[in-house]
């Protein structure tokens, strides 16, 4: 080949493809399979590590970042990281939403004048008053 | 301007060699491919956030896509993603009929994979198993279950129209190809295409256990 | 004495087709110039319509309904169709193939499609005004922007179109610095306005998608109804909120940032004297782009989030100060005994960082959580935001203008009437944003169309302000169009810098360079070199 282009031409044999392409469909036999077996909350896990390991082959070979540049893969790499930023980060949000009915209001002092025409107890203590309010008005069910 | 006589005539001005226009390109379809995974990942956030709000309904509802359709769709991708890579190898070394065999392969097989899917969106359109406010089936227990519609339709839509798209470019290459425009130096467009369709097929081996398998 | 080349970008070839179809980078940053400029041109007449609505309480000439349209307009037109594309696609375009030693960008046809692009989305945006204005702020929040009769698609679907031409813009770019720099020019060899760039870049490819995407299910959910973002049918509108700012934080970033890298160009040449901390400000860049992926969640401490998130969101949001305070304090040290010639660039760059320094440290105030919750959607918000953008971005863009004119058309522009233009801008801006501040404070609303008698004089200050600014601006429209044609001719270098767009002629040939330039120094290298001025003082 002319243009000395041809050094970072780099032909895989076609054994590498039909080999990896081998792989996938028995990795997804696999992934099929397993599915109908119940592993309770892993179901997920298992799933997403035998799709992870099939997305692996596809770029590694068939797309060839184990051969190009390294440059690519960092890019790649560095794309599924901020996708995962960008999930976690939200998830921090939606998955604890619900905390803010857990706080309850409760007397700043202890044992201000004005509690006492309400409180259930007579001597009651901090702890007790923040209970006691909670159990009553404010403890409702999470609106998702 | 500065370019030698002998250049070869695919190489634009501005770049000074083969190398570096090929390079440019490859960079530049990477960071394409990025903004696909971007774009794609803000429905994978909503699918996150919607199955960790109503796990029972994602569950109640998956058993209603059917497996052997999904399972069929990933071969077919898979092999579809083999015979493009075989495409690429086959310009490498120049051999134009076994590229064009491929290229047609590939198209034909993205062809088999919209079909299935339009069974099986014409089943669900014909249970009600829709989206929103046209959801209709009343099959599914819990409340809203259309979300799981609704992340389905997104998803699997937006990648349906990734592998529409992806045809519109195969079957140009398959013209260009005949029309002899690439050659054992030049085929940067056939390498960019592929890396394309592998990425399409990589973000179904994450959609294909999501909605079919664990749900 | 001076005179212009015969033959330059601009006149070879002639004709309104070879311009319409072009493919030189300096060509179509202008095309950007024309077209970004008339946005700029309306976005700022809404804005002095809305300040002249704000002049007192009640109705002074509008009605409320056209005040919450023109005040949706003003920012999603200054936003999207001005402030994102303005730096990197006109002075980027136009400036970074030629401070690489470039012929051109990576991709020239891709590069005219994203200014084909940017017209289309704009398009949208303009046909948006027309058939019923958009009302719902430029941020289209769900349920409302999903409820109210005014045309919010044509306006997303403008801004969605918009996204791909700034994506475009971001690819090439750092393809173009990867793959085309000159023999010799190594990454820390690279003008500080190209790193800007380099890091603008990374977040417009890697933030914009998610906008896309976002921007589509608002219109999905407008138009089909699916409920993703309905409560009622089990959806989520906070979740909108993170898809939005996860792109538009970052985007704040794609403002600033080639406003930085301006900013370190212009200190450094009119301080003549070599940039103190180039890796410092280089990398700064960068940790500017990493960390605004992650703080996304400040805009959203009133809206509902978690309690954790919103700690978490705070929490992360101050890192954004450490490099912002590395930058600056950079800067001030290049000046420090430095020989410093206070021409109009250099005056903008000076106004950059004192009213940056404002709008940054009161960004620390919001960026905490306690405090935000007082001043949430007050005014002390909007002086905060018009303090980064304008104050920060508009004063860099506009002193990179200043200082890349002569390069453009090879005419300098009337030096007495710029420093008259940006002592009325630099004034303007303070009367208009700085009242703003107090406003907030003391509880005025953002977004109100009428307000309590008592916040009148700020009010009234505030647009006595914005006419100062406006008349700022009208004298620099004129000494800019008069300058193209009876300006001094410039010369290749009339400041006196050593970056290589100075190598070449002004206006620079069609390819850029006669011959490719070879990196013998680096770009502020003014303690070993003493570059030869092509314009004498006057
Ligand atoms: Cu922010």
């Amino acid at each position: 080949m002319k243009n000395g282009s041809s050094h970072s031409h780099h032909i895989l044999p076609p054994r590498v493809y039909l080999g990896v392409g081998a792989a996938l469909l028995i990795l997804t036999a696999i992934t099929v399979a397993v599915s109908f077996f119940n592993f309770g909350p892993y179901n997920l896990l298992v799933a997403m590590l035998i799709a992870a390991g099939k997305a692996s082959l596809v770029a590694l070979f068939f797309m060839h970042l184990k051969y190009d540049n390294k440059l690519y893969m960092t890019i790649f790499v560095a794309s599924v990281v901020f996708l995962a930023v960008f999930i976690i980060l939200t998830m921090f949000d939606t998955l604890r939403r619900d905390d803010i009915y857990d706080i309850g209001a409760g007397p700043i002092r202890d044992r201000a004048v004005m509690y006492d025409s309400v409180a259930v107890d007579s001597t009651i203590t901090g702890a007790d008053s923040i209970e006691a309010v909670s159990d009553t008005t404010i403890n409702q069910s999470p609106g998702q | 301007m500065a370019q030698a006589t002998g250049q070869p005539h695919f190489l634009q001005h501005h770049f000074t060699d083969v190398e570096q226009q090929r390079e440019s390109a490859k960079l530049g379809m990477w960071i394409f491919l990025i903004t696909e995974v971007l774009l794609f990942g803000g429905l994978f956030c909503a699918y996150a956030i919607y199955r960790s709000w109503n796990p029972d309904i994602f569950h109640n509802a998956h058993v209603h896509l059917d497996i052997f359709a999904g399972t069929l769709n990933t071969v077919v991708l898979i092999t579809s993603s083999v015979t493009m890579a075989l495409a690429i190898r086959s310009m490498q070394l120049g051999n134009r009929p076994a590229t064009l065999k491929f290229l047609i392969t590939t198209l034909l097989l993205a062809a088999v994979f919209l079909v299935v899917k339009y069974f099986e969106y014409s089943h669900k359109i014909h249970l009600g198993q829709l989206p929103g406010k046209f959801y209709t089936f009343g099959g599914i227990e819990g409340t809203n279950p259309h979300i799981f519609f609704s992340v389905y339709f997104l998803m699997t839509g937006l990648h349906g129209f990734h592998v529409l798209a992806g045809m519109g470019v195969i079957t140009w290459l398959i013209v260009r190809t005949q029309r002899n425009a690439f050659s054992a130096e030049y085929y940067t467009p056939v390498e960019m295409t592929g890396l394309y369709w592998h990425l399409v097929d990589l973000i179904w081996i994450f959609l294909f256990p999501l909605f079919y398998l664990v749900g | 004495m001076n005179e212009l080349p015969t033959k330059s970008y601009l006149n070879d070839p002639k004709g309104l087709k070879s311009w319409l179809l072009t493919l030189d980078h300096k060509r179509i940053g202008l095309l950007y110039l024309f077209s970004i400029m008339a946005a700029f041109a309306l976005g700022g007449i809404f804005a002095m319509l809305i300040r002249l609505e704000l002049l007192s309480p009640g109705k002074d000439f509008m009605e409320a309904d056209t005040y919450n349209q023109l005040f949706t307009l003003h920012g999603a037109i200054m936003i999207f169709l001005f402030i994102i594309p303005s730096i990197p696609a006109i002075l980027g375009n136009f400036a970074l193939p030629l401070m690489i030693g470039a012929k051109d960008v990576a991709f020239p046809r891709l590069n005219l499609a994203s200014w084909y692009i940017y017209i289309l989305g704009s398009a949208f945006a303009v046909y948006s005004m027309v058939a019923g204005a958009a009302d719902t702020g430029w941020t289209f929040y769900t349920p409302y922007s999903t409820e109210t009769t005014t045309s919010v698609i044509s306006m997303t679907l403008g801004a969605f179109i918009l996204g791909f031409s700034s994506i475009f813009t971001g690819l090439n770019f750092i393809v173009t610095i990867h793959k085309l720099r000159s023999p010799g020019m190594s990454w820390f060899k690279m003008p500080l306005f190209v790193w800007g760039l380099y890091a603008t870049a990374i977040i417009q490819v890697l933030a914009t998608p998610v906008l896309g995407i976002t921007l589509l299910l608002l219109i999905i959910e407008r138009v089909a109804g699916i409920g993703i973002f309905d409560p009622a049918m089990g959806g989520d509108p906070v979740l909108y909120q993170h898809f939005f700012w996860f792109y538009s934080h970052p985007a704040v970033y794609i403002m600033i940032l080639p406003g930085m890298g301006i900013i370190s160009e212009l200190i450094s040449v009119f301080s003549n004297k070599k940039i103190f901390g180039y890796k410092a400000i280089a990398f700064s860049s960068l940790g500017i782009a990493f960390v605004s992926f992650l703080v996304w969640g400040h805009h959203m401490f009133v809206s509902g989030q978690s309690e954790l998130a919103a700690m978490i969101f705070s929490f992360l949001t101050f890192f954004v100060g450490i490099p912002s305070g590395i930058k600056v304090f950079n800067w001030v040290t290049t000046m420090y005994r430095g020989s410093i010639s206070l021409k109009t660039p250099m005056l903008y760059a000076l106004s950059f960082l004192f009213l940056f320094t404002i709008g940054g440290l009161t960004g620390i105030f919001l960026g905490a959580l306690s405090v935000d919750v007082h001043l949430h959607d007050t005014y002390f918000i909007v002086a905060h935001f018009h303090y980064v953008m304008m104050g920060g971005t508009v004063m860099a863009f506009l002193g990179g203008v200043h200082y890349w004119w002569p390069k453009i058309w090879g005419r300098m522009y009337s030096e007495l009437w710029a420093r008259i233009s940006v002592a009325l801008i630099f004034v303007g801006f303070n009367v208009t944003f700085f009242s703003q501040f107090i406003l907030g404070s003391q509880g005025m609303p953002r977004r109100y169309y009428n307000y309590l008698d008592q916040y009148q004089p700020l009010h009234a200050f505030s647009t006595y302000g914005s006419w100062i600014l406006g008349l700022g601006f009208v004298i620099m429209a004129v000494y800019l169009v008069h300058s193209l044609f009876k300006g001094r001719v410039a010369g290749s270098n009339p400041w006196g810098a050593l970056t290589f767009e100075w190598t070449t002629a002004s206006p620079p040939p069609h390819e850029n360079f006669a011959t490719i330039p070879e990196t013998t120094h680096g770009p502020y290298d003014f303690d070993k070199i003493v570059p030869k001025r092509t314009l004498t003082e006057d």
